[in-house]
């Protein structure tokens, strides 16, 4: 029971991209805005990089590869529901999904260790940023994979293949956000 | 303007009034002259039985023209307005002249302390003179001063003098001011605070040389007596 | 909540289905919890966002009565509230600031209007995400319980300026308020969430529901001024997002992003926040300019000014006012020298907005101009927002700010601008289209009333609180008898003006509500099209039903041919043909 509006499509592009688009247009601000805040943090503080030091860049750039990977899966699904390939991009997303529980679970092992290390959220300017940058990307990454899970779903008895693509829109924006708090975090020591 | 302006006591006092008075008469001549037209035509163009409505797009250019010229002459104003703000702007704030004295103002929920540097003339010496929301200062004399914060921010504020400055936690801030006429003059904080925002009044009083030497010098004395320890750096 | 008997139209089952639509079956049977609390329908969520507001609206008028009367009367008791402590004071007028910005102008003037016009007037049944819109209410809704709730807590309500400041807002004890300070931040990152999910549902429903044939240029220009209000706020409201965050682990988990002691810098937050809150000032102001020249258009019986230029000056003052932030901020401690680039951004930008105030000015010219209640209202935002957008210019000049920052001459600027925006567009709005939300008239004697008992008490509030501010009185202080200059009686004359007037200014808003609610239920019935106007909300039946139109229009021309010449008519709906 879609209204007209939905359906309609005067600039010829689906309704539904061009949301996430918007959607995604508006992230990128929210996360401009905190990364330009610890890049100018970053410039007038040179101990930021021995603090930096701690970090673990082999679990970060392990993650990286993780998150690259699913988005290749995304692809892939992508690719099946333009075939209308249902199931086969169910699957593609559930191998997604798995990325992100790969991912979160590197994560929660690394800030474990951090943790313990007695590098806390309210340490220093360094860490208040690292936690509060990298958990708004978990937080993404989470809401990706519950929104890949309702796809997923509908996805297997082939409907409304089209949101495939939209999932796989969002998901690659939480993979692009990544690349830029890996070098941004970990490798500018 | 009225006499409900507060005086002008600060040698830049006249330019930030004059410049008010230059943004006033060029706004008060586009706001007036946009005004009368717009009532004009609500009364000249107003309904009349059997009268229909022009059809004006616009569009035109030589329609647009009666958009464009004076849009042309607004933005000339603009330019000088830009000019003469900046003009005092970089006198007021980003000039600092030589200084006869330099004095510490501290501010802190809800009190200011002035820190004056004492016959010696320097800060941070033993004769140091500290008072508590109360200023002192010499007519004609060129001031800079030191302006600290301790908790959040304040706002250091002489409308006698035109003067406004944010106290930032964390910085110092300096700037400069030179009275130019004798008097009490009420001394505000101008940003939020806090609960006592409103309980931050201090005064400034700006004397002449010889009163001020008396008073420098009564307060030197008991304030020997009360030995306030000059703030370490 | 009213829905008047006189439903004249069919019930949306007779709907024509366009392409790919499937047969309407909603909006019959809906029982009423469905129908009022949890609709989908774009009317229902508008008039939600709309009564939310008006409410709002009360409050906040409620809270500058208060605090206006304890400036005109220190210590005595306030009727209605009792004494006014400094704490309360703060904690009134920061809310009352808050209040008339996010949860009245915002959600009126962006959501009400937004919604109830967008599909309307673009000639669909609805939003294009009618789920997502009726989220949008409900995370708003919630935002509101939490700012409600916030004024209660123990500590009293957040007391430290709508702008928040820290490291008086991050640390409670400095503010003294610690729950408060959180649910007031907490509410207003909702009331954000809420309008980037509406803002995003209003363009896309923009860009990809328009009815067949409508181009671009044929979009009223309300429509067009929303969506380009809801892009500003998007790409400004971001950074703000990220800063509440920061703000919010400084209150809750001891970090110190705002704490200059521990390597955090104050004037961080103050950059985050006016990067969006000027921007802020035009997403309100734009629709604003919207509504008045729908209104201005339809009562004058003439072509809009220069359309494309109308269009683009809001896009210039929209891309101009990303640059001008830091004119908030000349004396806050930042480098000196970019007080001067600042100052020439901010002065420029009275360009575009010269140029619109000189289209509505020009579309007058050779009009036939009735001067119904609505267009009242209109004109007189005209008259009123060019005082308040003048002053604006002392401010902006850095020079001159030195003196006037902080003082009552830039509250008095900022009322200028938002009581117009905010109150007098909003009623323009209201009473023009009133007939269509809710199919009656509003009383046109009663309406007449209530506007000059609101337009000449608003002058004489606001036009001594103007010389208060060249007196050197500055803004929140809850009492000015601790400053000799500012305790002078004749200046203490000039706040007892201003509250008498206020005073004055609320009663008359009982006309209004008077006026509003008994139309509502007793109005003289409206037809479809009670103006004659060309837009396509008019070619629905009124009130629109669920799905709004009998036949899905199809559009042959731009929304403004009135008085076109060699037509015995003298408007011509979008939706005619030829
Ligand atoms: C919707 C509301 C709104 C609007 C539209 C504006 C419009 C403008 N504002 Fe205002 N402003 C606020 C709301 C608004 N403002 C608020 C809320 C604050 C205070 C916030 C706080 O501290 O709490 C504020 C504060 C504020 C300051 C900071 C003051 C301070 O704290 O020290 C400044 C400084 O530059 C400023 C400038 C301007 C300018 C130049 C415009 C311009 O856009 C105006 C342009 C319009 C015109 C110029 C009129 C039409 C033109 C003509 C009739 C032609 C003639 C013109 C010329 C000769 C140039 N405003
Ligand atoms: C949209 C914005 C808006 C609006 C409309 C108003 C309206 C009013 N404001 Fe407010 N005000 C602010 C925004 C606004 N204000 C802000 C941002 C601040 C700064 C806060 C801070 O410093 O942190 C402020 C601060 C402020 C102060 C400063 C206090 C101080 O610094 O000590 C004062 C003092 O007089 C004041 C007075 C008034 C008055 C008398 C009105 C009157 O015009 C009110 C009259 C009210 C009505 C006429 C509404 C009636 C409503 C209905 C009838 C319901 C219908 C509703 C709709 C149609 C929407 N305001
Ligand atoms: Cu100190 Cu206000
Ligand atoms: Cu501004």
């Amino acid at each position: 029971m879609k209204p007209i509006a939905t359906t309609r499509s005067a600039t010829g592009i689906p309704t539904g991209r061009l949301a996430v688009w918007w959607l995604i247009a508006s992230e990128i601000v929210i996360f401009g805005g905190l990364l330009a805040s610890y890049v100018m943090h970053r410039i007038g503080h040179a101990e930021f990089g021995d603090y930096a030091a701690h970090t673990n860049t082999w679990a970060g750039a392990f993650n990286t590869l993780v998150l690259l990977t699913s988005s290749l899966s995304a692809v892939l699904a992508h690719e099946a529901a333009e075939k209308g390939q249902g199931p086969r991009a169910a699957r593609m997303l559930l191998f997604t999904i798995l990325g992100g529980a790969v991912f979160l679970i590197v994560k929660s092992f690394e800030w474990t260790a951090e943790i313990r290390a007695g590098y806390t959220l309210a340490t220093n300017m360094f860490w208040s940023f690292y936690y509060t940058a990298a958990g708004l990307h978990a937080l993404h990454v989470i809401a990706g994979m519950v929104a890949m899970a309702f796809v997923a779903r509908d996805a297997f008895s082939n409907r409304e293949l089209q949101r495939v693509e939209l999932v796989g829109n969002y998901w690659h924006f939480v993979d692009i956000v990544w690349i830029f708090l890996f070098p941004l975090l970990y490798i500018a020591k | 303007m009225t006499g409900r302006y507060p005086t002008a006591a600060s040698s830049y006092a006249g330019d930030i009034d004059g410049l008010i008075l230059f943004i006033a008469a060029l706004v008060f001549f586009w706001g007036i002259l946009v005004e009368v037209v717009f009532f004009g035509f609500i009364f000249k163009f107003r309904e009349k039985k059997g009268r229909k409505a022009e059809y004006v797009t616009g569009e035109e250019k030589r329609q647009k023209r009666w958009i464009t010229i004076p849009h042309a002459l607004v933005f000339v104003c603009d330019i000088l307005i830009i000019v003469a703000a900046v003009r005092v702007w970089v006198d007021v704030k980003q000039t600092l002249p030589t200084p006869d004295a330099t004095v510490r103002v501290i501010s802190q929920q809800w009190a200011w302390t002035f820190v004056h540097p004492g016959p010696d003339g320097a800060l941070d010496t033993a004769d140091d003179i500290t008072t508590v929301d109360e200023l002192h200062l010499e007519v004609g004399k060129t001031y800079h001063y030191e302006l600290e914060s301790k908790d959040v921010v304040h706002s250091l504020s002489i409308p006698a003098f035109r003067l406004k400055q944010d106290a930032v936690p964390g910085r110092t801030i300096r700037g400069w001011f030179r009275p130019i006429r004798e008097g009490t003059y009420d001394l505000q904080c101008a940003e939020i605070c806090g609960i006592g925002h409103g309980l931050m009044p201090a005064i400034v009083k700006v004397e002449s040389a010889a009163q001020h030497a008396r008073w420098m010098d009564e307060a030197g004395r008991s304030a020997l007596a009360a030995a306030p320890r000059p703030r370490a750096r | 909540m009213a829905q008047p008997a006189n439903q004249e139209a069919p019930g949306s089952g007779t709907r024509q289905s366009e392409t790919l639509a499937p047969p309407a079956g909603h909006g019959e049977h809906e029982g009423f919890f469905k129908k009022y609390l949890f609709s989908t329908d774009h009317k229902a969520i508008a008039k939600q966002y709309l009564f939310t507001g008006m409410f709002m609206g009360l409050i906040g008028a409620f809270m500058a009565y208060t605090f206006r009367f304890q400036l005109a009367f220190p210590g005595s008791h306030v009727p209605g509230f009792g004494v006014v402590s400094p704490n309360e004071y703060n904690a009134l007028v920061t809310n009352h600031g808050s209040i008339m910005v996010f949860w009245v102008a915002m959600p009126v003037l962006i959501a009400a209007f937004g919604n109830y016009l967008i599909p309307l007037m673009l000639g669909c049944d609805d939003m294009a995400f009618p789920r997502l819109n009726r989220l949008s209410y409900q995370v708003f809704f919630l935002s509101v319980v939490v700012l409600l709730i916030s004024l209660f807590v123990p500590g009293g309500g957040f007391g430290g300026a709508w702008t928040a400041y820290p490291p008086l807002s991050s640390k409670a004890e400095y503010s003294l308020t610690p729950l408060g300070s959180t649910l007031w931040l907490v509410a207003v990152a909702l009331e954000f969430v809420a309008f980037l999910i509406g803002g995003i549902n209003f363009v896309t429903t923009t860009m990809n529901s328009r009815a067949p044939g409508m181009k671009l240029y044929d979009i009223p220009i309300v429509v067009w001024m929303i969506v380009i209000a809801s892009l500003v706020f998007m790409a400004s409201v971001g950074p703000l997002v990220a800063g509440a965050v920061m703000l919010l682990f400084d209150q809750l988990f001891g970090t110190a992003f705002y704490d200059p002691a521990r390597g955090g810098d104050p004037l961080l937050w103050q950059h985050l926040f006016w990067f969006f809150g000027h921007p802020e000032v035009y997403v309100v102001l734009l629709p604003a300019c919207g509504i008045v020249a729908e209104v201005i258009t339809v009562f004058s019986r003439k072509k809009l000014f220069g359309y494309k230029t109308v269009l683009y000056t809001a896009i210039a003052t929209g891309i101009v006012s990303f640059f001008v932030w830091a004119h908030h901020q000349f004396v806050a401690g930042i480098d000196p020298r970019m007080a001067n680039v600042f100052t020439a951004t901010t002065v420029i930008i009275s360009l575009p907005v010269a140029e619109m105030v000189f289209v509505l000015v020009a579309t007058l010219y050779g009009g036939s101009i009735k001067l119904t209640t609505p267009m009242l209202w209109a004109l007189a935002f005209i008259a009123e927002f060019i005082i308040g957008g003048v002053t604006g210019l002392f401010l902006g000049a850095s020079g001159s700010d030195i003196y006037l920052h902080d003082t009552y001459f830039v509250l008095a600027h900022f009322h200028y601008t938002f009581v117009p925006i905010a109150i007098i567009a909003v009623f323009a709005g209201l009473t023009y289209w009133f007939p269509k939300m809710f199919g009656r008239h509003m009383n046109e004697t009663l309406g007449k009333i209530h506007f000059w008992g609101t337009i000449i008490p608003f002058n004489s509030i606001f036009i001594p609180l103007f010389l208060l501010g060249l007196a050197g009185q500055h803004r929140r202080i809850y009492s000015y008898e601790g400053f000799p200059e500012l305790a002078r009686p004749e200046l203490q004359q000039l706040r007892i003006i201003a509250t008498v007037s206020l005073i004055v200014m609320l009663c008359f808003q009982l006309v209004f509500l008077f006026n509003f609610v008994r139309s509502m239920f007793r109005g003289r019935i409206a037809e479809r099209n009670p103006w004659k106007a060309n837009t396509l909300e008019w070619v629905a039946a009124s009130p629109p039903p669920h799905g709004n139109f009998e036949t899905m229009p199809t559009v042959y021309r731009g929304p403004y041919e009135y008085s076109v010449p060699n037509r015995d008519e003298d408007y011509w709906p979008q939706n005619q043909p030829a």
